[in-house]
C-alpha cells in the first residue's frame, strides 16, 4: 500500500495503489458508484490501474504517482474534508469485502402464457389447457394449446364466433379438441373440469353442447348405476349453422377411438337442423353406437333420452330419486315461473311446457316473439335463464352467486300474481357449496307471504361435495317438491297448474 | 382421432384465468399448473387475435427458425469497404435505422466527423460538419448493405471489413474491425489518437489480416468457423455482446499462425498486430455480429412470420424489422441504458442507446444468454440467480432454443432464440439487451456499460403491421 495525499484547496484527497488485489471491472464500478454517492465525496475512482483508467484518473486530477502496473488496484477519492475522506475510504474497504447476496431466482419466473406452461409438460403424457381469461384474449391462449398439440377447454365467453370457427378448424387439423368457448362442463378420464359432478367411471361417453344438460344426463346415469368414460363439452354454439358442429364431430371421432367408451350420448340445446343432420350421418358411420339427446320440439327430453339409452344397454330404468313434498294445488289462474341457472334445463322446461301452456316468455325464448330481454317481472308464464350472458356481465355464474335469483323469488312472493315456482339447483364441483342453505330461507320467506308451490330440479349425485340427499332433504324441509329429473320436475309443476303434459 | 393421448389417463392441466377451477381440480388430486396470465402488455386485441389465428404463422415461424438455426458463418476474407460492398466515395454507413445529420446524436456526429477526417474529405471538424450538414456526404444504414457496425457503426470506404459467408445459403455479411476500448470512433471520439489508430488499422492491421486470412485459405486450410467460436465462448463465460474475452483469445489463437506467416511485412508490424488483437477483449465482437447477421438474414422475408430479424439503434432511434414484413423499419426514440459508469461519468453523460450490436440479442445470445456469463451478471441486476432469471424470462419471448449455443449453467439448454413479436406483446416483457454506453457529447468516447430495453412502441408498430398483413394475406 502506498498512500499519497496531495492536498487540494479545501479538499481532502487520497490516491492509493494496492497490489495483490483483484476485483473485476463491474464490481469496481459498483464500488465507485457507492462511494461517489456518499455525502462529502466529490470524486472517486476505484479501478484497476490500466492505462485507460489512469487516463481517467488524470482527467479527474487524481493521478497516482510513480509507475503503476495494471495489476494494481487504484483507489482515488476526493472529499470535502478529512473526516469525509476517512469515512469514504473505510467504506471502500467494506464495499470491496462485501459478498453479493442473491435476491432473484430463476425458479421464480412465472409462465405468462399457456404455451409456456405446456412447454414444461412431457410430450406424450395426457394434458390439456383450461382458459378462463377474458374472452377478448382467450383466443391467443387457446391457439397456444393447439400449436402445442394439446386440447383446450375454453371456459371464457364473449369469444367471437369467427374466432371459434378458426380455432376449431386449426384444432381439427392438429388432431386436438377445442371444448368451448363458453364450455363450463367436461370430465376427462375422471377429472372433472369446470362445473361437473362426481359420477362413477363407466362405458358411456358424452358429447355435450350444453353444460347443465351434460350434468343432468351424467347424474341420472350415475343414479342408474352407469358410469361415464368422458364428458366432452363442445360449447353451446357448436351445433349452430355458423360453427357447423366442428368440435362435435371431432369429439365423436375421439370417443369412437377410445377403448373405454362403448356408447355415446350427444347432449345439446336445440341444434340447427342441417347441422343435426350432418352430425347424425357422421355418427352413423362410427363403430360406437351414438344416441342423440339433442333437445327439440320433436325429440324426447333428457331424462327420456337417458332412459332410452339404458334400454339400449339392456338395463332397467330405475325410479329416479325425488322428494315429492307437500301435495298442494296451485291457486286457480296460477302461472308457471321458472327461475333457472342452467340454460339447457330452462330450454327443456319450455319445450315440455309450451305445448300445454302455450307460449312461454323468456330471456332465452323458443321463439323471438316471446323475448322479455332483461325484464324479469313480466306477467304470465315465464322462464328465466340467469346463466345467460346478458345477466352474468360483471357477476359470477348463478351456480356460484345466487343473488339475482333470490331477489327474483322475493319479488315473486311480493307480487299479486298466483304462480307455481320451478327452480333448478345444480350441484358438483365449481357450484355453491350449499345452495339449499341460501335457497331454503328464501323459499320459506316466500311461502309465508303467499300460497306458492315450489318445485325443484336438483341436479347432482350422492358423491358430489354437496350430497344430493342432504340438499334434497333441506329443500323439502323448506316446502319444495324435489326431483332428480328436470323433466319430472316440470311435469309435476304442470300437474300443480292443472295442465298435464 | 386420439386428441394427442388426451383420453388415455387423467390429464395434467395448465390453467390460465380464474383460480376457482384450479382449486376444484386440486381438490380432486389433479395435476394443475397455473399460468400467471396478465392482459397483454400492448397491442389491439383484434390484432393479437388476428395473429394468434393466422394459419400461416406456425409454419412461417418454423421456417424462419429453421433457416436461422441452419445458417453457418466462416471467415473468408478481409477487404476494404469500397471493394467488398462497393461503398461509394462520400458515402458513410452508420448503425441503426435510417438517420439524418440533423437527427444524429453526439457520438454519431462525432463518428461521422471522424470518418470524414479519416477519409481526407475534410481538413478539420468544421469542414466535416459542413459537408455532413449540407448533404454532401450520403448516410446509409449498415443493415442496408448486409453489414453491421458496433455503437455508431460508422464505416467509410477505406476501412477494412471482415467478410463472412454462410456455407448453407452462400449469404455474406460484413463488419468493420474493432478499434479497442476508450476513445474510439465507434464511441464518437475522433481526435488525433483516434485518427492515428484508424490509419494504422488501414495501413497495417487490415492488410496483414487480409493476407493472413486469404493466405491460410489459399494454403488449403478450412476458413475460420466463427459460429463454432461463438458456441465455445458461451462455454467459457462470454455472452458474446458485452463480454468477448474468450472469443477474442480464441480468434487470436486461430489467426496467429497465419498472421505470423504473412510475408513482406516487418516483424514489428506483425508484433503490433498480435499485441493489438491480444489487448482488445472486444476484438471478436466484430466477428460475432456478422455471424448473427448471416443467420438473421437467412430468416428474412418469410410471409406470416412474427420473428424479429433486426434490432438496432442509431443513437437517436431504435429500429426493428421482422421476417414477415421484409425491409420495413419500425422505429421509436431510443431508451438510454442504465448501468455502471467509467470514472466519474454518470447517467447524465450517457447517450441514448446506439449500435447494431443488438443483433447479438436478436440472434439469442448477449443479454439473452446472460446466464452463460456469470462474470458480468451484475449488469443485469446483481446476482447469478438474476442472470438465470433473465435468460429464463427470455425463453418466454422466443420461438426456439438454439442447440448450437448451449448454456452450461442452464443444463446446456440452447440459448433462447428467435424473438417473437406476439410473445413480446402477450408477456409484456421486452427483450433484454446488454450494451456499451457512449458519451452524449461528440468526442467523449465510452462512458460505461449496462442494460437497455427497446422502446415498446417499435413492437406496437410491428404488431399492427403484421396483423394488417395477416388480414390481407
Amino acid at each position: 500500500m502506498s498512500p499519497t495525499a496531495p492536498s487540494g484547496a479545501g479538499a481532502a484527497v487520497s490516491v492509493q495503489l494496492r497490489s495483490g488485489v483483484y476485483a473485476d471491472s463491474v464490481k469496481l464500478m459498483q464500488v465507485s458508484r457507492r462511494i461517489g454517492a456518499r455525502d462529502g465525496v466529490s470524486a472517486v475512482l476505484v479501478a484497476m490501474a490500466t492505462p485507460l483508467n489512469l487516463e481517467l484518473a488524470a482527467g479527474m486530477g487524481l493521478a497516482p504517482e510513480g509507475d503503476p502496473s495494471p495489476e494494481q488496484l487504484l483507489i482515488a477519492v476526493r472529499a470535502e474534508d478529512d473526516d469525509a475522506l476517512a469515512a469514504a475510504l473505510a467504506d471502500v474497504d467494506s464495499a470491496l469485502a462485501e459478498r453479493e447476496r442473491s435476491t432473484g431466482s430463476a425458479d421464480a419466473i412465472p409462465h405468462r402464457t399457456v404455451g409456456a406452461g405446456l412447454d414444461e409438460l412431457p410430450a406424450d403424457a395426457p394434458a390439456l389447457a383450461i382458459v378462463s381469461v377474458p374472452g377478448t384474449y382467450a383466443v391467443a391462449e387457446a391457439a397456444d394449446a393447439i400449436a402445442a398439440g394439446r386440447s383446450v377447454l375454453v371456459f371464457s365467453d364473449g369469444v367471437p364466433v369467427e374466432h371459434e370457427v378458426a380455432l376449431k378448424r386449426a384444432a381439427h387439423d392438429a388432431g386436438v379438441l377445442v371444448m368451448g368457448p363458453d364450455c363450463g362442463t367436461a370430465i376427462v378420464s375422471g377429472v372433472a373440469l369446470g362445473f361437473a359432478n362426481v359420477v362413477r367411471p363407466g362405458p358411456v361417453g358424452l358429447v355435450a353442447a350444453s353444460g347443465t344438460g351434460a350434468q343432468q344426463v351424467s347424474c341420472l346415469l350415475d343414479m342408474a348405476g352407469v358410469g361415464v368414460s368422458h364428458v366432452l363439452g363442445v360449447g353451446g354454439r357448436d351445433l349452430s349453422e355458423a360453427v357447423g358442429g366442428l368440435a362435435t364431430l371431432d369429439a365423436l371421432a375421439a370417443l369412437d377411438a377410445d377403448p373405454a367408451t362403448e356408447r355415446v350420448l350427444l347432449v345439446s340445446k336445440p341444434p340447427a337442423p342441417s347441422v343435426a343432420a350432418d352430425v347424425a350421418s357422421f355418427a352413423d358411420g362410427l363403430s360406437v353406437p351414438v344416441r342423440s339427446a339433442a333437445l327439440s320440439a320433436e325429440t324426447p327430453d333428457l331424462t327420456a333420452a337417458v332412459e332410452a339409452l339404458l334400454t339400449d344397454m339392456g338395463l332397467d330404468v330405475p325410479v329416479w330419486p325425488s322428494r315429492p313434498g307437500p301435495a298442494e294445488a296451485a291457486v286457480p289462474g296460477a302461472v308457471l315461473k321458472g327461475l333457472f341457472s342452467g340454460g339447457t334445463l330452462a330450454d327443456e322446461v319450455m319445450l315440455i311446457a309450451s305445448p300445454v301452456l302455450g307460449g312461454i316468455r323468456s330471456n332465452t325464448p323458443l321463439e323471438p316473439g316471446l323475448d322479455v330481454g332483461t325484464d324479469l317481472s313480466t306477467s304470465g308464464h315465464l322462464v328465466v335463464d340467469f346463466g345467460d350472458d346478458a345477466l352474468t356481465v360483471g357477476r359470477a355464474h348463478p351456480m356460484i352467486d345466487p343473488t339475482l335469483r333470490l331477489e327474483a323469488i322475493a319479488e315473486l312472493a311480493a307480487s299479486d300474481e298466483p304462480a307455481v315456482l320451478l327452480l333448478d339447483v345444480v350441484l358438483g364441483y365449481g357450484a355453491d357449496p350449499d345452495p339449499a342453505g341460501a335457497l331454503s330461507a328464501a323459499l320459506q320467506a316466500a311461502r309465508a307471504q303467499k300460497a306458492l308451490p315450489v318445485v325443484v330440479a336438483l341436479i347432482g349425485t350422492e358423491g358430489d361435495p354437496q350430497g344430493w340427499s342432504r340438499q334434497a332433504d333441506a329443500l323439502a324441509a323448506a316446502g319444495a317438491a324435489v326431483f332428480s329429473s328436470n323433466a319430472a320436475a316440470t311435469r309435476y309443476a304442470l300437474d300443480l297448474l292443472g295442465a298435464s303434459a | 382421432m386420439s386428441l394427442g393421448n388426451l383420453l388415455s389417463g387423467p390429464p395434467s392441466i395448465v390453467a390460465a384465468g380464474v383460480d376457482v377451477f384450479s382449486d376444484a381440480l386440486r381438490a380432486q388430486g389433479a395435476e394443475v399448473a397455473d399460468v400467471d396470465w396478465r392482459p397483454p402488455g400492448f397491442g389491439d386485441p383484434a390484432d393479437l387475435a388476428a395473429l394468434a389465428l393466422d394459419a400461416r404463422r406456425a409454419a412461417a415461424n418454423r421456417t424462419a427458425v429453421e433457416r436461422l438455426l441452419a445458417a453457418g458463418s466462416v471467415l473468408v476474407d478481409v477487404r476494404p469497404a469500397h471493394e467488398v460492398i462497393g461503398l461509394a466515395d462520400r458515402t458513410l454507413l452508420h448503425s441503426g435505422p435510417p438517420l439524418t445529420w440533423e437527427a444524429a446524436s453526439g457520438p454519431m456526429r462525432g463518428a461521422l466527423v471522424g470518418a470524414c477526417l479519416f477519409e481526407g474529405w475534410a481538413a478539420d471538424v468544421e469542414e466535416a460538419e459542413i459537408l455532413l450538414s449540407t448533404g454532401a456526404i450520403t448516410l446509409d444504414p449498415c443493415h442496408h448493405h448486409r453489414t453491421v457496425g458496433p455503437m455508431a457503426g460508422v464505416t467509410s470506404p477505406s476501412m477494412w471489413m471482415w467478410c463472412l459467408e454462410d456455407p448453407v445459403t452462400g449469404g455474406q455479411a460484413f463488419c468493420n474491425l474493432n478499434e479497442g476500448l476508450g476513445k474510439v470512433l465507434r464511441m464518437g471520439a475522433f481526435n488525433e489518437e483516434v485518427q492515428a489508430r484508424l490509419r494504422w488499422m488501414r495501413d497495417v492491421l487490415g492488410p496483414v489480416l487480409s493476407k493472413a486470412v486469404r493466405g491460410s485459405i489459399d494454403a488449403g486450410n478450412d476458413p475460420l468457423d466463427v459460429k463454432a467460436v461463438l458456441a465455445q465462448m458461451l462455454q467459457m463465460g462470454d455472452e458474446g455482446h458485452n463480454r468477448n474475452r474468450a472469443g477474442s483469445l480464441m480468434a487470436l489463437r486461430e489467426l496467429s499462425p497465419s498472421i505470423v506467416a504473412v510475408e513482406g511485412v516487418p516483424s514489428s508490424d506483425i508484433a503490433a498486430v498480435l499485441t493489438f488483437i491480444g489487448g482488445n477483449e472486444h476484438f471478436f465482437l466484430n466477428l460475432g455480429m456478422p455471424t448473427a447477421k448471416l443467420a438473421l438474414d437467412a430468416a428474412r422475408n418469410v410471409p406470416g412470420s412474427t420473428m424479429l430479424t433486426v434490432m438496432s439503434r442509431n443513437g437517436t432511434e431504435f429500429g426493428i424489422q421482422t421476417a414477415g414484413t421484409g425491409d420495413r423499419w419500425f422505429t421509436a426514440p431510443a431508451n438510454t441504458p442504465v448501468g455502471l459508469f467509467l470514472g466519474d461519468y454518470g447517467p447524465d453523460d450517457a447517450n441514448p442507446d446506439i449500435g447494431d450490436s443488438a443483433i447479438m440479442e436478436t440472434y439469442g445470445i448477449g443479454g439473452f444468454a446472460m446466464a452463460a456469463a456469470p462474470a458480468i451478471v451484475r449488469f443485469v441486476g446483481g446476482t447469478v440467480p438474476d442472470a438465470l432469471a433473465t435468460t429464463e424470462r427470455m425463453y418466454q419471448l422466443t420461438l426456439t432454443e438454439n442447440p448450437a449455443m448451449a448454456i452450461p449453467i442452464m443444463g446446456f439448454r440452447g440459448s433462447p432464440t428467435g424473438i417473437d413479436v406476439l410473445k413480446v406483446a402477450r408477456t409484456g416483457w421486452l427483450p433484454q439487451i446488454n450494451t456499451g454506453m457512449a458519451g452524449r457529447i461528440a468526442g467523449t468516447g465510452q462512458v460505461g456499460a449496462g442494460l437497455v430495453q427497446p422502446p415498446q412502441a417499435c413492437f406496437e408498430q410491428a404488431l399492427t403491421a403484421l396483423a394488417e398483413e395477416a388480414r390481407t394475406a
